[in-house]
């Protein structure tokens, strides 16, 4: 019988299988930051243990760092202490790190595509959920907790449970106006934020392979959002030229060698998935969150649900309690609700592309009265890349703070944090309650929406800029 | 790590699901570079409200959680686990754990048992209706025992032998070091590497 996608990866990476026991599976690329890895480096150094492939690790500092003031010490001490634990660490074991200030420097989500160290069929680790992200290449990539990074740094292998297959196939072509964003929010609103435990999700059909690489790494960024160990997408002609000429991408007959290799990387047409999920691209539209998890999503065009009409017991509570911390009603349509703040980055949404599309939209137009926006970059490079376009300026000109890069709000780990009750609309992954600083309140959106509702003050799309005549 | 093998406490009834990491540990605690002194960021902002049901007087000394499903979602923050732990608990049951936080508190020693919501519901009305009463979570037995409630649940053999022995993972693994040196010989040459191989 054929075999998908992540199992021709991870049979590639098995380093050991005995009866009774997990895979122990090969990483090719590990990457860390300052927040998961300080107890790792402990743990090393209590046991005297070395970091065992210093050339398959990388570092680089993002969910702490300031966005403002980047050139004086961190005002913060214990984020700073936190940082600078890491430079320790990274020094005194030998890892490559990118430190703030640095061109190379940004959400390691970014950082490691853009460096073209992500590559297909490779596996990929970090201590962040969110290293989904690099499925996007067809590589096998998991967030793992800090003692699984400090194995990893031991041993350069993780043991790791067996995973079950699911393909989501989104048929037919986007409409004009909908994104990867949107995509993925519908996704996890229809499988439930637990609908992917214990599965590795491949997303295949039209609408994905038309996707670019940014939307397809905001597609798979977000698995770990329907509760996937993973996301992938089988690499293509897209993928191969966005790595052509990348800084650690092959070179010359390498080149040739590994794209032979990597054409091989798609799921076998006798395969068998555990799971499958279809979906009609051309039924999606705007789609943007109301409650406090990712899957508590609706079409911009609907309302707020009413609880009641919810028949699990146990959802309906949640999104009773959901609609009261958000501070909505019922039966409210998502275009009237106001937004205070309008964040756009992270590691879902901080790429060039997702600014360009956002400084289309925001060209020549105002932010709204007392609507505050951030536009923070992924990294170092994607804000030179901005730059050289001028779409800071853009952004200036509107009315946004164009900012330094790193996680910022996302998480609001550094000073970019909403107020008690403040609202949001996000292009980051989580809508959690505090989510993004104590008391607020996040909506998320793509960066087409975030522009919208930048513009209008309230959720909007951009269909609906011609509409008010702004 | 700390072998676990039976435990008997009492319990913590949180009926909520979806219990995110942002909300178990909150981002700014993730600044500290120890493993220890997170009990206090545990559920801070839903300890502000007196109400909350880890407040409770009767609930103190609680060592087993009894939480609704999707436990643990969100971020691979380890330190929900250890917050977890700090705070007191051995134990936390659900009808469904992310796949994250259960690999996350498998290598701490927390042990997490998957029961069905049923079952869940059932130990919330008898923790509720008595707080003293006492929970068994019997990794050895494969069992949870509450008054008159049995259940049996599943663990697959390799993860309960390593708790059940408190084992360090990195040592299993090192064992088969020359397994890992003879994959790496066999990797391709054109993998990418972050640094030149000195």
């Amino acid at each position: 019988m054929g075999r998908t996608l992540a199992e021709k990866v991870w049979d590639a990476h098995v380093v050991r299988r005995a009866e009774g026991e997990p895979d122990l599976l090969y990483i090719d690329l590990h990457l860390l930051h300052e927040v998961t890895s300080p107890q790792a480096f402990d743990g090393l150094r209590q046991a005297g243990r070395p970091v065992r492939r210093t050339d398959l690790t990388i570092a680089t500092e993002d969910h702490n760092t300031p966005t403002l003031d980047v050139d004086k010490p961190i005002a913060d001490p214990v984020s700073r202490a936190q940082i600078e634990t890491l430079r320790k660490n990274a020094a005194e074991f030998g890892v490559r790190i990118h430190s703030l200030g640095d061109v190379e420097q940004g959400i390691v989500h970014v950082v490691g595509p853009q460096l073209g160290l992500t590559q297909p069929g490779t596996t990929v680790v970090c201590g962040d959920s969110h290293t989904a992200t690099h499925g996007a290449f067809g590589a096998l990539a998991f967030g793992i907790g800090t003692s699984q990074v400090e194995h990893v740094l031991a041993t350069q292998t993780l043991p790791m449970a067996p995973f079950k297959t699911m393909a989501v196939t989104v048929e037919g072509a986007l409409p004009e106006g909908v994104g990867a964003k949107d995509l993925i929010l519908a996704v996890i609103a229809r499988i439930g934020t637990g609908g992917g435990q214990g599965y590795v999700i491949e997303y295949r059909g039209q609408a994905i392979r038309d996707l670019s690489m940014e939307g397809r790494m905001t597609v798979c960024n977000m698995s770990i959002e329907a509760g996937a160990r993973a996301g992938m997408i089988a690499p293509d002609e897209t993928t191969f030229a966005y790595l052509d000429g990348r800084p650690h991408a092959p070179r010359g007959a390498d080149w040739d060698t590994a794209v032979a290799h990597w054409r091989s990387l798609v799921t076998d047409e006798d395969a068998v998935f555990d799971k499958e999920v279809v979906i009609d691209a051309a039924e999606l539209s705007p789609f943007v969150t109301w409650g406090t998890n990712p899957g508590q999503g609706a079409p911009l065009a609907e309302s707020v649900p009413d609880p009641v009409a919810i028949v699990d017991p146990v959802e309906r509570a949640a999104a009773e309690k959901a609609i009261a911390y958000m501070g909505l009603t019922a039966g409210q349509k998502l275009r009237d609700i106001a937004v205070d703040t309008v964040f756009v980055g992270s590691c879902t949404n901080g790429r060039i592309e997702d600014l360009r599309e956002v400084a289309d939209i925001v060209k020549g137009r105002k932010v709204a009265d007392g609507v505050r926006m951030l536009v923070v970059p992924g990294s170092v490079r994607v804000s030179l890349q901005a730059v050289s376009e001028g779409l800071d300026k853009v952004f200036t000109e509107f009315g946004a703070e164009w900012r330094y890069a790193g996680c910022s709000m996302c998480l609001g780990m550094n000073p970019d944090q909403l107020a008690p009750g403040e609202r949001s609309a996000s292009t980051s992954n989580r809508n959690f309650e505090g989510r993004q600083g104590k008391g607020g309140r996040t909506h998320l959106v793509s960066p087409q929406v975030a522009a919208a509702t930048a513009v209008l003050g309230h959720l909007a799309a951009p269909a609906d800029l011609s509409t008010a005549g702004v | 790590m700390e072998a676990f093998t039976t435990h008997t406490g009492t319990a913590v009834p949180l009926r909520e699901s979806n219990v995110d990491t942002d909300q178990i540990i909150p981002a700014h605690w993730l600044k500290k570079v120890t493993r220890d002194g997170f009990e206090d960021g545990l559920f801070e902002a839903w300890r502000k409200n007196p109400e909350f049901v880890l407040n409770r007087p009767e609930r103190a000394g609680a060592t087993v959680l009894v939480a609704g499903p999707d436990f643990g979602t969100g971020s691979s923050r380890e330190h929900a686990v250890w917050a977890l732990q700090n705070y007191g608990f051995k134990a936390v049951i659900s009808a469904r754990f992310a796949d994250i936080f259960r690999g996350n508190s498998q290598k701490g020693g927390l042990l997490t048992v998957v029961l069905p919501q049923e079952t869940v519901e059932r130990l919330w009305a008898l923790t509720e209706a008595d707080p003293t009463a006492e929970i068994t979570v019997d990794l050895v037995g494969r069992q949870v025992r509450a008054g008159e409630l049995v259940a049996d649940f599943e663990i697959d053999d390799y993860t309960r032998w390593r708790l059940l022995e408190g084992l360090d993972d990195i040592g299993l693994t090192l064992r088969h070091e020359d397994d890992i040196t003879s994959f790496e010989a066999d990797r391709p040459g054109w993998l990418p590497r972050t640094q030149p191989v000195g």
